[in-house]
């Protein structure tokens, strides 16, 4: 059946059956391709966007439970004032290597700044231990994340 | 791409020192479109072809155009590792422009024209794509920059010695003109090509040796960066797969009723030992797949163990394989040593796990075929796509895209043969993605290795002989069978011969055995991922048997080596080694030579009372030669750190009625942000040869981890990975 999914501010009415992952709707259907299919099984986090603000595994979230929740992508994510600014940090502290999970990194690290400004080490490791990185680029995604913290700090 | 031909010029002879002996060539001429074209080649290491080629052939190539940007054509692939920008910097520093004013295009497959010249193939791989390009890049640069101020000279009729290159412009200081490159390309072209050229001292170098920022990276942040798992040509459908959950198996029946039902499912595809369920999107094609009702016919491994393979490569190391080394009379020593200590060490299969599942896209037309992959080996996916689909090469047309992850998974092309089999039988193109399950039980894997080791000790506790055999498989033999060559290739036994330590008797040998059914690979660091475990975690067994610190054990062996000697040092007193640490919480060290670079680490672990290891801190010192990008070999070892640590501690791949029993992220687990160290790198400054760097920390780290395991708890860890139950504190 047809569904209309709000994302990054626009509507799409999809057909597809109501148990389809919303990370096929949005790579295949809408092809919005920034988010990653890793492992389907919610368990590396390559797949995160936002529903309502909160960090959601697409890959095990069915597109008959979204209903009219404002999904936002990695595509729109550096309009919202953290997604700027944990954007920002991954590039002052090149982060990336090969990149490929980097925008679950990205959108699970918004979505902790969006909600906590000052995260401990602790708050990270709750945050971001979901999302696997096979380049092993944890140490940076730290402290880029501290750094995107202090310039809320100091800037809102 | 057109360029006007010059004679090609032989150059001088690579200066003294260097391991490779390159004969350099280069072509000049004017590019289509009016810019100043060069070719350059990067020759083979050693390779008689090379120097016996009648035409030259330039492999390379840069491209100056009317505006002034610089675009480089070259055979490397980003696969992480930072290519992209160390490669430019080569060029940017001698021609003297800026780093964003160099662009960089995807080199076509042609195995002929893009061979690595260290690997004598289309591919990235071997930590050498610095090492390769290091000297031809920076001569053709120079080259470049000399004829564009010849250019300039001869415009305003002045001494091309009175005019120097800034910034992509030429000056003429007295008179203060200046002219930028663009206007002056094509007049460059036709300049006389310099004979000599004069490369840069290193403390010249303006941007090699500084963190330059990666150019790969904005698109990376926003999810515009195009993987191969992104590609989607018009109209395409997606499919998914099932292979024989065991190697060598058939496909005997399908019942596909069900997967017929889901919306969305297009097309079931049967092949001999695989089926493929093509859809409007991934969803459906994944609930299409698991919809069938599927029979295989086992085959002939359908009771394979890992057990099993383990026990054929024990027997194998009884009887005597290829002699890797032999140095002095190990037997003879071995014989009047006053004490002997032996050892059994096994490494486990490994799955490459990239982030980006394998995938390729694929469309078989009448006459014609193309595939959109992201690729070590370009030329390979065009071979590979062209046969599977019976076209002559030149049918083919392959697009290459950033890759989620490499590993040594993406040297090869089984996945596209896979894409094309199933795009075969489809109307209009399919991309095929693997599910995480089929990714990692249908790897190519890190073989297992078997090794028997012992070495005889003086009055005072020194090695005076050393014996190694293992048994295990050759990926090389496979990959480019001419590099295995009298039962031996450089691979398998990197970092098991030749060792940094004076040791007067060596003898070293390899048993190829390959395990039935199972397909090998490299895998980050390969060789040396066993060996260096094996030679650094017995080096330490051999100093704990004289009852001496490991450190200066090691050091006691060093004084012919001097650049390992400091790095050994230099990790040591960083490191804090020998302060004074809490109960079951110790330090390991180990230093290696692998991939040109020297290494040492001392890792700081954490060995809980259940017997769950933790690794608290990692120090390394690296000395790679000249460090083109600090930034990047930073991260490079931090990311090989890490990749090896999950290997050390989780890492194994282990066969059951022959099927693989991991199968995603929970069964095959890889470390997370929470088990991360910290990592501290030292970089030691010198203007050496540049060595490799992107696989180096992966074969340092896992002895370091073993060795600082047994500091901590006394336990001697002789298998990977490490086995938690054995370090579970007694009550």
């Amino acid at each position: 059946m047809a569904f209309v999914i709000k994302v990054n501010g626009n509507s799409h009415s999809v057909d597809v059956d109501g148990d389809t992952p919303l990370l096929w709707v949005l790579r295949d259907v809408l092809g919005m391709t920034g988010t990653k299919f890793g492992c389907g099984a919610a368990l590396c986090g390559a797949c995160t966007v936002h529903v309502d603000g909160v960090a959601t595994r697409s890959c095990v979230t069915p597109i008959d439970s979204v209903g009219s929740s404002e999904i936002t992508t990695i595509e729109a994510i550096g309009a919202t004032a953290a997604g700027a600014k944990i954007q920002k940090a991954w590039l002052d502290l090149e982060v990336v290597q090969c990149g490929y999970c980097q925008s679950g990194q990205i959108m699970s690290a918004s979505a902790l700044l969006a909600s906590n400004s000052h995260p401990t080490d602790a708050d990270i490791d709750e945050a971001m231990s979901g999302n696997i990185c096979r380049c092993g680029t944890y140490l940076r995604i730290r402290d880029a994340i501290k750094q995107a913290a202090q310039s809320s700090g100091q800037g809102g | 791409m057109a360029i006007e031909h010059l004679p090609s010029r032989p150059g001088a002879p690579e200066h003294a020192g260097s391991a490779l002996s390159r004969r350099r060539f280069l072509q000049v001429g004017v590019a289509a479109g009016g810019g100043l074209m060069l070719g350059l080649r990067l020759p083979f290491a050693g390779d008689a072809r090379a120097a016996d080629a009648d035409g030259f052939e330039p492999n390379a190539f840069i491209r100056i155009g009317g505006d002034g940007q610089v675009v480089l054509t070259m055979p490397y692939v980003e696969m992480g590792q930072g290519t992209y920008t160390s490669i430019p910097m080569l060029i940017a520093e001698e021609l003297e422009v800026d780093l964003p004013q160099v662009r960089l295009e995807h080199a076509p497959p042609n195995e002929k024209l893009y061979a690595n010249p260290l690997l004598g193939v289309q591919a990235t791989g071997n930590s050498n794509a610095v090492r390769g390009a290091w000297r031809p890049l920076r001569e053709a640069g120079a080259t470049a920059r000399t004829m564009l101020v010849a250019a300039a000279a001869k415009r305003w009729n002045v001494d091309p010695a009175s005019c120097r290159a800034q910034s992509g412009e030429v000056l003429h200081a007295p008179t203060g003109r200046r002219i930028a490159y663009g206007q002056l390309a094509a007049e460059a072209a036709r300049m006389p090509v310099p004979e000599n050229v004069a490369l840069k001292r290193p403390e010249e170098f303006r941007l090699i040796g500084t963190p330059a920022k990666r150019l790969d990276t904005p698109a990376k942040v926003n999810g515009t960066a195009v993987y191969g798992i992104d590609a989607r040509p018009p109209g395409v459908k997606i499919a998914t797969l099932a292979q024989s959950p065991v190697f060598g198996g058939r496909l005997k029946n399908v019942d596909d009723t069900a997967a017929k039902a889901v919306k969305g499912v297009r097309q079931i595809v049967r092949l001999d030992d695989a089926v493929a369920v093509v859809a409007d999107h991934m969803g459906a094609a994944k609930k299409g797949l698991a919809a069938l009702v599927i029979e295989w016919d086992d085959g002939p491994h359908a009771k394979l163990s890992t057990s099993q393979i383990a026990s054929e490569l024990e027997t194998a190391t009884l009887n005597p394989g290829a002699v890797a080394q032999d140095t002095g009379n190990t037997d003879k020593a071995m014989a009047r040593a006053v004490s002997k200590v032996e050892a059994i060490y096994e490494v486990p299969f490994l799955a490459h796990a990239t982030m980006e599942p394998m995938n390729c896209t694929v469309h078989v037309r009448e006459g014609g075929c193309e595939v959109w992959v992201g690729s070590q080996v370009m030329a390979r996916v065009q071979a590979a796509a062209a046969t599977t689909a019976g076209l002559p090469l030149d049918k083919v047309v392959v697009h290459n895209h950033l890759i989620g992850g490499g590993f040594g998974r993406r040297l090869e092309a089984d996945g596209v043969i896979r894409a094309v089999q199933i795009a075969k039988q489809v109307d209009g193109p399919v991309k095929v993605v693997w599910t995480r399950e089929e990714d990692i039980q249908h790897d190519m894997y890190r073989p297992y290795w078997f090794d028997r080791i012992s070495a005889g000790l003086d009055e005072k506790g020194m090695p005076v002989a050393w014996n190694h055999r293992f048994a295990g498989s050759s990926v090389i033999a496979r990959w480019l069978p001419p590099a295995f060559q009298n039962g031996l290739d450089s691979d398998t036994t990197e970092g098991a011969i030749d060792l940094l330590y004076a040791l007067p008797n060596v003898h070293v040998e390899y048993v190829r055995v390959e395990p039935p059914g199972i397909p090998t690979a490299f895998w980050r660091s390969v060789g040396p991922s066993h060996n260096v475990f094996v030679t650094e975690s017995f080096m330490d067994e051999l100093a704990a048997a004289a009852k001496q610190d490991p450190v200066a054990y090691r050091l006691a062996l060093l004084d012919q080596a001097p650049r390992a000697k400091a790095v050994l040092v230099l990790a040591a007193e960083k490191a804090g080694w020998g302060q004074r640490l809490p109960d079951r919480v110790g330090r390991g060290v180990s230093l290696q030579y692998v991939f040109a670079s020297y290494l040492a680490q001392v890792a700081e672990v954490e060995v809980s009372k259940d017997g769950a290891v933790r690794v608290r801190r990692v120090v390394c010192a690296v000395d790679c030669g000249t460090a083109v990008n600090p930034d990047t070999i930073r991260a490079q070892i931090q990311s090989g750190v890490i990749f090896g640590i999950t290997a050390a501690l989780y890492g194994e791949i282990t066969l059951k009625n022959g099927r693989v029993e991991q199968a995603n992220f929970d069964t095959y687990q890889m470390l997370r942000m929470n088990e991360a160290p910290a990592i501290e790198v030292y970089i030691v400054q010198n203007s050496e040869l540049p060595g490799g760097i992107g696989e180096t920390g992966t074969s340092a780290i896992m002895p370091a981890v073993a060795n600082a395991v047994f500091a901590a708890t006394g336990k001697r860890l002789r298998k990977l990975p490490i086995d938690p139950a054995a370090l579970k504190q007694s009550p």
